[in-house]
This record gives structure tokens, sequence and C-alpha cells, in this order.
């Protein structure tokens, strides 16, 4: 029987892979549901067993699947690790991410699955946080915290109980790594998890999976149960949010799965010291836990011997909104933000110009193409004012407003602040109304001239349907006011930047403040001098 | 709803271990499961089975946006406003789903039969426009795509 791979991915399955895989076993295949391999634009992607491997066809309709199965059907790839678009990725946390059926434990086993637990296991605690300090791994989730020291911290705190929480709470925008790999591989997250708390001294672990992923919710807790014997006694419960983007900030976390409103709490002390129930609790991200496995099975030089600076082994970067080739591109850290963007993403899904990226989640700063030459490397992002964060990038083409995206920054951080601090709580909604302000004093889209040629840009018709007229447009503001406000805005993001308990109320300055220093066309200003001299 | 199915749901639905620390979020999401929303006459209930205060229950009730406290619409229609979805032409979808289902973003139709719910992100950044139409997941939402959707919805 021809043996047939297919997708089970949230993306693959919203564009149809179901319907697919119904087709393929209607015609006596034998279907293996995977996970993807993170080239949207070819799912749904059915691969073929042959003698020659795994031959891959995608998109597909399920009214092709004749055409599939006698090799006639005109978007033949090839062996999917030939494409350019993997050909050239290091897959170090990725590498069974497609290729297996995600919750079978054998599958997972015979591709090298709990090779690092076993090492971890024959080593004493300390070895193992010394593997992964000299790994040089640092935290995927955000700020880039080195993992190992983390680790250490936990490992010398006093105490019976200690947890191994998981932040898989990914909220961002433009990020989706998280998702792909607990829907992919679930295992690799577990084996990590089961690794951090022999290195650690925990018995328990939570992973705390956002609400709008249920089929990784799904996944991960059919795979807990498959998997708890191998992991025992180490022990794993999914807890599932409801909502809360803040929740993905690490204090508001584990308030959360200690069944409170997700605020934030004041640091220190510190979750390594007092954590989850006030115990001592290491917190990382999803792409940091899973990174480990490899670093156990394979040394931490081969996972250190990758990347770019200080920022050492792979990155699992997520190529997003308006670009060609979008999905999840696993490399070392070095690669430049233009070769992201326009050699591997292919620039612009509508085929216009590339107008700015967002990197780093709603929090992120967003860059102009005169800064494609930035490394992908936290110091270098850092340096230019923004952020790496989970590694989302997302692409938007000329017909961007960005004093629109601003607003939604600062809107965006107002409905999802937790409350608790004023420069967060309030900063946000007067952040909403002074950009209102701007956007006031500039000439309406369709009705003005010189200063809004820019606003004049891209399609007309998305002007009018998109953006509504802002009802302070029919009473233009006098002449300076838009200045004075930009002034006042850059002083109410100061205040929100250093004033702010978390990265919520803390990071909302980056997107609004980058959208003023590169376009500031946008918001009245002259237009941005080139920095590619920098 | 009598006090009687609510005590009932609740004796089913705690976590099996007595000592499960943080059942509050779980016992939350089981009751929203069974009865469609959390009903403030449930809260009193909740707080007792969890030997919390009212107002804890009804704090972290009103926090989470996925809670909700009246009967939901028959049909959900949740688009994403995230930036990635925007980048693809999310404002237009969003503006033409307002108009076709003649409701505001987080409101309901007259009818009380469709709501129009934002969310933000459902990790599909690069096939956007993204939706969730009772609990199903469409990508590369377009015009014709969306009016189909919506046709099944609202016939």
């Amino acid at each position: 029987m021809t043996r047939v791979f297919i997708s089970r991915d949230t993306v693959s399955v919203a564009l149809g892979a179901d319907e697919v895989a119904e087709a393929f076993v209607h015609a006596g295949a034998e279907v293996v549901r995977t996970g993807s391999h993170g080239l949207f634009r070819i799912e749904p992607l059915v691969e073929i067993e042959t003698a020659q491997g795994r031959i891959g066809y995608g998109p597909v309709d399920p009214e092709d699947v004749g055409k599939v199965l006698d090799a006639t059907h005109p978007h033949r790839l090839g062996r999917i690790a030939d494409l350019p678009f993997f050909a050239s990725q290091q897959r170090f946390t990725f590498a069974r991410c497609g290729a297996i059926d995600p919750v079978d434990l054998d599958d997972y086993a015979a591709h090298g699955g709990w090779a690092g637990l076993d090492t971890a296991r024959a080593l004493q605690p300390g070895e193992v946080v010394a593997i992964v300090k000299a790994s040089g791994l640092r935290g995927r989730g955000g700020a880039g915290f080195p993992t190992g020291i983390k680790w250490q911290t936990v490992l010398d705190a006093a105490g019976p109980e200690k947890f191994i929480v998981c932040n898989a709470d990914e909220g961002d925008s433009g990020t989706f790594a998280d998702r792909m790999l607990m829907e992919g591989d679930p295992y690799c997250l577990i084996e990590g998890m089961a690794i951090a708390a022999h290195a650690v001294g925990a018995g328990y672990g939570y992973i705390y999976i956002r609400s709008e992923y249920p089929s990784a919710i799904a996944t991960m807790r059919e795979a807990i149960r498959r998997s708890a014997d191998r992991v025992a006694p180490f022990t794993l419960e999914v807890r599932v949010g409801a909502g809360a983007y803040v929740c993905g900030e690490e204090t508001a976390l584990l308030e959360s799965i200690e069944g409170k409103r997700g605020q934030v709490r004041a640091k220190p002390p510190l979750p390594a010291i007092a954590g989850l129930f006030g115990k001592p609790t290491v917190i990382n991200n999803v792409l940091s836990l899973a990174a480990v496995p490899f670093i156990l099975a394979e040394g931490a030089e081969a996972y250190a011997a990758v990347g770019f600076g200080r920022s050492r082994g792979t990155m699992p970067v997520q190529l997003a909104g308006n670009v060609k080739n979008g999905g999840l591109y696993e490399i070392g850290f070095g690669v430049t933000l233009g070769d992201l963007v326009e050699r591997i993403g292919g620039g612009t899904e509508s085929g216009r110009p590339v107008r700015a990226v967002q990197v780093g989640g709603p929090l992120g700063a967003y860059f102009p193409p005169s800064m494609f030459h930035l490394p992908f490397d936290y110091e270098s992002f850092a340096a230019a004012g923004g952020l790496i964060g989970h590694a989302g990038i997302t692409v938007f083409d000329d017909s961007v407003d960005m004093a629109r995206m601003a607003r939604f920054a600062m809107e965006f951080c107002a409905a999802e602040s937790c409350g608790k601090c004023t420069p967060c709580r309030i900063g946000s909604t007067r952040g909403v109304e002074v950009i209102d302000r701007i956007i006031a004093t500039l000439p309406s889209p369709l009705v003005g001239e010189g200063g809004a040629k820019r606003r004049m840009r891209g399609s007309e018709v998305r002007d009018t349907s998109e953006c509504p007229p802002h009802p302070s447009h029919a009473f233009p503001l006098p002449q300076g006011e838009g200045e004075s406000q930009i002034t006042l805005l850059r002083d109410l993001c100061d205040t929100m930047k250093f004033g702010s308990l978390c990265a919520l109320g803390g990071f909302t300055p980056y997107p609004v403040l980058s959208a003023l220093d590169h376009f500031p066309e946008d918001f009245g200003g002259a237009t941005a001098l080139p920095v590619a001299a920098e | 709803m009598g006090a009687s199915a609510y005590l009932d749901a609740i004796r089913r639905l705690m976590p099996r271990e007595t000592d499960t620390r943080g059942a509050l979020l779980p016992l939350l999401h089981g009751l929203q499961e069974e009865f469609g929303y959390i009903d403030d006459a449930l809260v009193p209930h909740v707080a007792e089975a969890l030997n919390l205060s009212r107002a804890d229950v009804h704090g972290v009730v009103t926090f989470y946006h996925d809670f909700r406290r009246r009967p939901p619409a028959r049909h959900i229609v949740r688009l994403c406003r995230a930036e990635s979805c925007q980048a693809r032409g999310g404002n237009a979808i969003e503006q033409a789903a307002i108009e076709r289902l003649g409701t505001s973003m987080g409101g309901t139709r007259a009818d009380g039969e469709v709501a129009l719910e934002a969310v933000y992100c459902i990790g599909l950044c690069a096939t956007g426009p993204n939706a969730i139409i009772n609990g199903k997941i469409v990508s590369r939402l377009d015009g014709p795509k969306l009016d189909r959707l919506l046709e099944q919805v609202t016939a």
C-alpha cells in the first residue's frame, strides 16, 4: 500500500489538509499525519513514500489525488529537504517536525528522541546545567537571558519542591513556532522539560498553553499521556490560558496557573527563587526547552558552534505577514534581516515593495528596508532600538500606514494591560488619544496634498475601506499641534518604558517610537533620512 | 439554571486530586464548556468549592477575555485583528464582516444570533487574514470566501 504523509498542523488543516487526507484514504493509501515542515506556500503538502525517498507535491487539492498517486501532478516538488528553502536551514530543534507522526513514540525514538534525556540522567544535575551553560543557549522567548544561569539559580535554591514551567502562551502576532513544535513534535518539548527537571531537581511541570491553540493543547495532552512512563518520576500537566496576552509575561503566567488574575509580580524575588506557589521555578519558553534535547544529545559545542557573537545556536525564525515564502525557517544567528525578508522570504506576497518589517511581535520595533543590513542577533537588534523577541518577522508592503500601526500598538497595550501599574494601564490609553490627535492634524487621506502624499501612496480604495476617517478630520487642529503632540508622545513612551513593571508596558514604546523615527512622513513630519550608512 | 445543577457540575468537574493547586481556571473552563457561560449565580458556589472569596472568583472571571458572563450568540465569528493579518488585508476583511453582519466588532447582531469578536493572533501568521468561525479555523480569507462562510453562518 502506498504510504502518504500529510500534515495535521493547524495551518495545513486551515488550508484543507483534512479533506486531502480523506481523499487519499478513499483512494486506498495509508495516510500518516505529520507536523508541517513550515513552508506554508506548499501546504497542503503531500509526500509519497518511494524508493527514492519521500517525494512532495503541493499545494494539493482533494480532487488531485489520482494525479499525485500516478505522479502526473504539476506541483511535483521532489524531495522536500532539497528545496532551497529547506536546504539552507540548520534544523536543530525542528529536525523532526514534518517528518514524523507527532504522537508516535516509536517514530520519535527512531529519529533520535530521548537520547538527550538518557545522557542527562546519566549525569549529575550540576553537570547538566554546566552543559546548558556551555552551549550558550539564551531564552528564546524574549529578552535572551542565559538559560543555564537560570537553571543554576534554581538548582542552588533550597527547598524540597521545585517546578518546571513552560511558557507556551505564544501570543505575539507573527509568531507560531511554539504552536508548530507542540503540534508537530511534542515529545521534543516533553524531553526538554524532563531534562530541566533532572538538572534542577524538580518533580512536577506545567505547560501553560494559550486557549487560542486548541490543536496544540490536544496534541500535548495526548503526548503527555503516552510518554508518562518514559519521563517518570517527572510528571507533567497542561494548563490552558483564557485569552489574556499579558499571561505571556512570566510572573503573570505563574499567577494564572495559581488560579488568579494574570497580573504581573514585581521582581525580586525572581521566579527562580520564589516562583510557582512560592517555590523555586524554572520558567522557560517552548523553544528554549525544545533546544535542550539537541544540546544534551549532540554536545554543547555542536550547538555553540553555530551562531553570531553572543547569540549562539539556531533561531527558529517565523516569516509572517505579507511575505511570499511565509513559514518557519531555523538557522544560526547572524543572517541579515534583509536576507530573511528578501532572499528567503521572497519579498512581499502582494508583489509591492517592502516598506516595514516588525520584528519580535507586537512589542517589537518596525524597521525600514534601509536597515536590512542588521545581523539577526540579540545585541545588534538591541543596539538598533529593537528586539528579537520570539523571532517573528512580520512584513508589510508600501500600503501600510505607520501612524495607524503605532496607534494599534497603544490600543493593543490598553486592551491587554493587566492594570497593575499606572504607566501601562493609563499610559497606553493616553497614547491612543495622543496618536489620534496627531492623525487629526494630518490632511485627510482623500483630500490632502503635499504632506498627504505618503498617505495617498498605496491603494486609495484601501484607505477608504480600511481607515474610517477619524472624526477629528472635520475639525483641523492649529498649526504646530502635531509637533507638540509628537513631543508629548515621546515623553509618554519614555515614562512607559522606564516606569512599567513588565514588558507589555515597557516595550510598547518600541513599535511606537520606531514608527515615529523611521517613518516620520506618516506622522506629518519630513521624510526619514536613509540610515544605511550606519 | 438551578443551584443543584451548578453544584452537580462543580462536583463533577472539580480536579480529581483534591490537593490540585490553582484549580480555578480549569474549573471555570469546564463550567463554561458545560453551560456556555459563567453565570453570576455560579460564582458563590465556585468560591465555596475552592475555599476562595467571591471577590477572588469574580475578579478572575472578569479578568480573562475568554470567560463570558452572558449566554453566547448561536454563531461566533472571531476575526484576527493582529499585525500579521493586518499586513495581509485583515482590515478590509474586518470592515466587510462588520457590514455584512450589521454589527460592530465585539457586538452581537440585533437578533442575537451572530456575534463578531476580535482575536489577537491564532498563530497562522503567514496565511492570513484568519478567522475562527464556530470553532473552525479558516485561513487566507478574501471577500468571496468570507461571504461564503458568513452565508453558512447566517443562513
